[in-house]
């Protein structure tokens, strides 16, 4: 495709530029009211007069001294793809921080238009931005936004083709800093010249003066005199500033943010505290904030269950009145093949797996998340982690693929495993559906909370002994938190049929063909002998009925399958006359644990290597099958 | 009475009663094992050298030029303990016994080499944290790459982020420690003499909120104990 300009979104995490990034292109990047949720780039193109244009998305990053994986993926892609213009979004709400990485960008050389979003966010707050100063200041073209209203981002596109067409000398943009720090800048550059590892000379130099480990080891490598070289210089300016030089170069930086602050920023303080204000400090409360916490969780299980099951319930009877109560193979192959499939795929779609995205985009949305990392980072250290952890374990609700990929926000490696085995653990949105359209349904709903207790303790013993396996200690949390914000119907809605889609155009044909497949199996009696063969599995161990064999291999593919061909293999919807309660616990809980989907695992192998996908999934099932026996033995006692 | 003695006082106070909280005659009698009646008379002695406010229906608490002697014998106390398990590696149960005896004979000298042999620890094996230096740096590089050795003192008071109170405004002076971390902390904006202010904090040794150039950060107990502030 004819790719006329490549632009990129950069800035602060959180300040909106996924959602430009939606509003140009028309796509649904994943958003939300916490810092990183992107972290991967995307990219998509938008027909703006006749030009093609690629938008980049990049993930937030705070400074070019990148600290976590998703960063270094903005650095690199900034410093190193050349973009034709960087469009940098600024939150209007916090401009003195924002600025510090406008001005690395700056420092870098790139071509940069600014988006100053959140004005309207910043109005309420009585901050006031003279954008036509800022441009004035930082001598690049300023178009305030409101990203979510889709407010000024056609403007950001005029502004980013007239900057392409009239580039301004970068230099005469940068920042100067102490005449002591300047020198020593010019000496180093001189040394870099010839040395070429793709970035800015100038930019490399203040990099080395800093100490950046990324760029003292690229330049390192061929060139360790210049490493000696900076080390020395760096030393001298520590030694003029009684700090080291990365905290004097910050300083400066920070400094000459603040400066143009004040110059383009009016502030009146409001005297009444806002709602939002109000419901931080209850959900922010050293009381209250878990006693709501735990009621916000609850009440979500409480209602899908209750909700869920009204409504697959109604989806079913609907269908079963029309059924014809044909008998014979074809008959039998179709209806309770193909129509039951379908039927009870969709009862498990619209009852669980679409409520739970609407109510995972509000939670998004409104700001939560980041509430309960700061609540649970006390507990989070009992295994090992820190608070930012609960955030992709809270994503696993929906689905552990993004839980997996989103542990790049943890920071070191041996974290990042933790979480990531952890997370495979956390009983996503298609596990639900077997707890709760099964055990919620069938035995109560107070087993199915049971099995979700069991489910948090395994998360949490699991965390212990990991903790105790892999060395080291966490860094801690360091995260910014973002104000509560009403959340937008449009933008949950959209976001949770981005969700769902991919549920509809993969599981739902693969659990139809499955479906069509286990009925014609069981027909034709292929199904016992495959289920014979795992019986000493499932039939002794577990006390399973023998068609349930099949199912485990089928729920690799997609584990809310298990439920909806649970039915066909059991020649009957009604699943009360082919399993007992204890059974359908039993099998509930072995779904919940044992091996995570082929999508999971695949992400499992592209976060954490072959080997440890290997060694979590295999884990898992000895898991599975070990709780799941043992469960069977204890219940059988009393019930 | 001797120095000894009212230094130990001090430390039991610090234990006690913290920075502003008040100890009862009964809980620092228990705590040294001495007879309440001694107690009592220590308190007097401790009131009229400025170091402690005490009145015998309220209790004792430290005055800000006891608590920072307190501090003071303290953070030699650490110190102390961290040498005896790390470089004598003598067994840990005995460590505290050893270093109540060696820490009213150490000078400050010998504490600022002992720091920075031990290359800036931050606590003691026990766990607990080991209060700042009171020398003029802005962090601990700076003591470890200075070639000449006489510091000048730091004449403020200056205590953790940890230890303000909720809503109180404050003044960045040192930040403990260093590497990725430290510059974390720097480009998200807490820098030397940055203003900020403690929102609130999680129960049970939790982490803390602060608001720092209008944002709000939230920073785990384990960095923001490493971040010294000075009351504005």
């Amino acid at each position: 495709m004819k790719v006329d300009l490549v632009v990129a979104l950069a800035g602060n995490a959180n300040v909106g530029k996924s959602s430009i990034f939606n509003q140009l292109t028309g796509l649904g990047q994943i958003i939300g009211n916490w810092p990183g949720k992107t972290v991967e780039k995307a990219e998509g193109m938008l027909l703006h007069h006749g030009k093609h244009i690629k938008i980049i998305d990049l993930p937030g990053i705070y400074s070019l001294s990148t600290y976590s994986q998703e960063e270094i993926v903005s650095r690199e892609y900034i410093a190193l793809e050349h973009p034709d213009v960087v469009v940098n979004v600024v939150d209007a709400t916090a401009l003195e921080r924002n600025l510090f990485f406008t001005l690395q960008l700056l420092e870098m050389g790139t071509p940069l238009v600014i988006a100053l979003n959140l004005v309207d966010v910043a109005k309420k707050k009585g901050i006031t931005i003279n954008e036509k100063k800022l441009q004035k200041l930082l001598n690049v073209p300023v178009v305030p936004t409101i990203a979510t209203k889709g407010i000024g981002v056609h403007e950001i596109v005029d502004a980013v083709i007239e900057q392409t067409t009239k580039r301004s000398p970068a230099s005469k943009n940068t920042i100067r800093y102490g005449p002591e720090i300047e020198t020593r800048i010019e000496k180093l550059e001189r040394v870099l010249t010839g040395v070429n590892i793709g970035y800015p000379l100038r930019w490399t130099a203040i990099k080395l003066l800093e100490g950046d480990s990324e760029i003292v080891n690229k330049v390192g490598e061929k060139h360790p005199d210049v490493i000696v070289a900076a080390n020395i210089l760096a030393g001298e300016i520590s030694d003029i500033h009684k700090e080291p030089c990365s905290t004097v170069i910050t300083s400066e930086r920070y400094a000459v943010a603040a400066r143009i602050v004040k110059e383009v920023q009016t502030f009146k303080e409001s005297e009444k505290s806002s709602m939002g204000e109000r419901f931080d400090a209850l959900s922010m409360h050293s009381i209250w904030g878990y006693v709501l916490m735990f009621t916000i969780m609850l009440s979500i299980l409480m209602f899908m269950s209750f909700f869920g099951g009204w409504l697959s319930e109604i989806v079913r009877s609907l269908f079963e009145s029309i059924n014809p109560h044909m008998t014979g193979f074809w008959p039998d192959i179709a209806w309770t093949g193909g129509i039951v499939g379908f039927y009870a795929t969709l009862s498990v779609a619209l009852g669980f797996i679409l409520p739970f995205y609407l109510i995972l985009g509000v939670l998004e949305d409104s700001g939560y998340l980041p509430k309960i990392a700061y609540l649970m980072d006390r507990p989070c250290h009992t295994i090992g982690l820190h608070g930012k952890a609960c955030i992709p374990l809270l994503l696993g609700f929906g689905c552990n693929v993004p839980a997996c990929v989103g542990c790049r926000i943890m920071e070191t490696k041996r974290d990042r495993l933790i979480t990531v085995f952890l997370s495979t653990l956390v009983p996503c949105s298609a596990r639900t559906v077997v707890i709760l359209g099964l055990v919620g349904a069938y035995v109560g709903v107070q087993w199915a909370i049971a099995l979700y207790i069991v489910d948090f303790m395994l998360i949490f013993i699991i965390g212990k002994i990991l903790n105790r396996l892999l060395p080291g200690v966490s860094v801690g949390i360091i995260m910014e938190m973002p104000p509560y914000r009403l959340p937008s119907g449009k933008v949950v809605v959209k976001q949770a049929w981005n969700r769902f889609k991919p549920f509809l155009i993969t599981a739902l044909p693969l659990i139809i063909i499955g479906s069509i497949i286990i009925e014609a199996m069981r027909i034709t009696n292929v199904l016992s002998l495959v289920s014979n063969a795992l019986s000493p599995v499932t039939v002794v161990w577990l006390g399973l009925p023998a068609f349930t064999g099949f199912l485990f291999i089928f729920g690799v593919l997609r584990k809310e399958a298990a439920l909806v061909l649970l039915m066909t293999a059991a020649g009957t919807v009604d699943i009360r006359s082919a399993m007992s309660p204890v059974q359908m616990i039993v099998f509930a809980l072995v779904i919940m644990i044992y091996v995570p989907c082929v999508a999971t695992i695949a992400a499992l192998i592209r976060e954490t290597g072959w080997k440890n996908a290997a060694l979590i999934s295999l884990s898992e099932i000895g898991l599975a099958i070990l709780l799941g026996g043992i469960t069977f033995r204890a219940l059988s006692l009393f019930m | 009475m001797p120095q000894e003695h009212i230094e130990e006082y001090l430390e039991a106070i610090y234990d006690i009663a913290g920075r502003e909280g008040t100890a009862k005659t009964t809980e620092i009698a228990e705590h040294l094992k001495n007879a309440p009646a001694s107690v009592t008379e220590a308190f007097q002695r401790m009131k009229q050298k400025g170091l402690v406010r005490y009145e015998s229906h309220k209790g004792v608490s430290l005055t800000a030029k006891g608590y920072k002697a307190a501090t003071k014998m303290k953070r030699k106390h650490r110190l102390l303990e961290v040498f005896l398990d790390k470089m004598l590696h003598l067994p840990r149960e005995k460590v505290h016994e050893q270093a109540c005896k060696m820490e009213h004979t150490l000078t400050d000298e010998t504490e600022t080499a002992l720091c920075k042999t031990l290359k800036g620890p931050t606590e003691c094996p026990h766990g607990s944290p080991i209060p700042p230096c009171n020398l003029e740096v802005k962090n601990c590089q700076e003591c470890f790459s200075e070639q000449n050795p006489t510091l000048e003192k730091r004449d403020k008071d200056i205590i953790a982020i940890t230890s303000l109170k909720h809503g109180e405004k404050a003044k960045i002076v040192f930040v403990r420690g260093g590497g990725s971390v430290m510059q974390r902390l720097c480009d998200l904006g807490l820098t030397n003499g940055t203003i900020i202010s403690l929102l609130r904090e999680a129960p049970m040794n939790g982490p803390i909120e602060i608001c720092v150039r209008g944002c709000k950060l939230v920073i785990g107990r384990g960095i923001a104990e490493k971040i010294f502030v000075q009351k504005t």
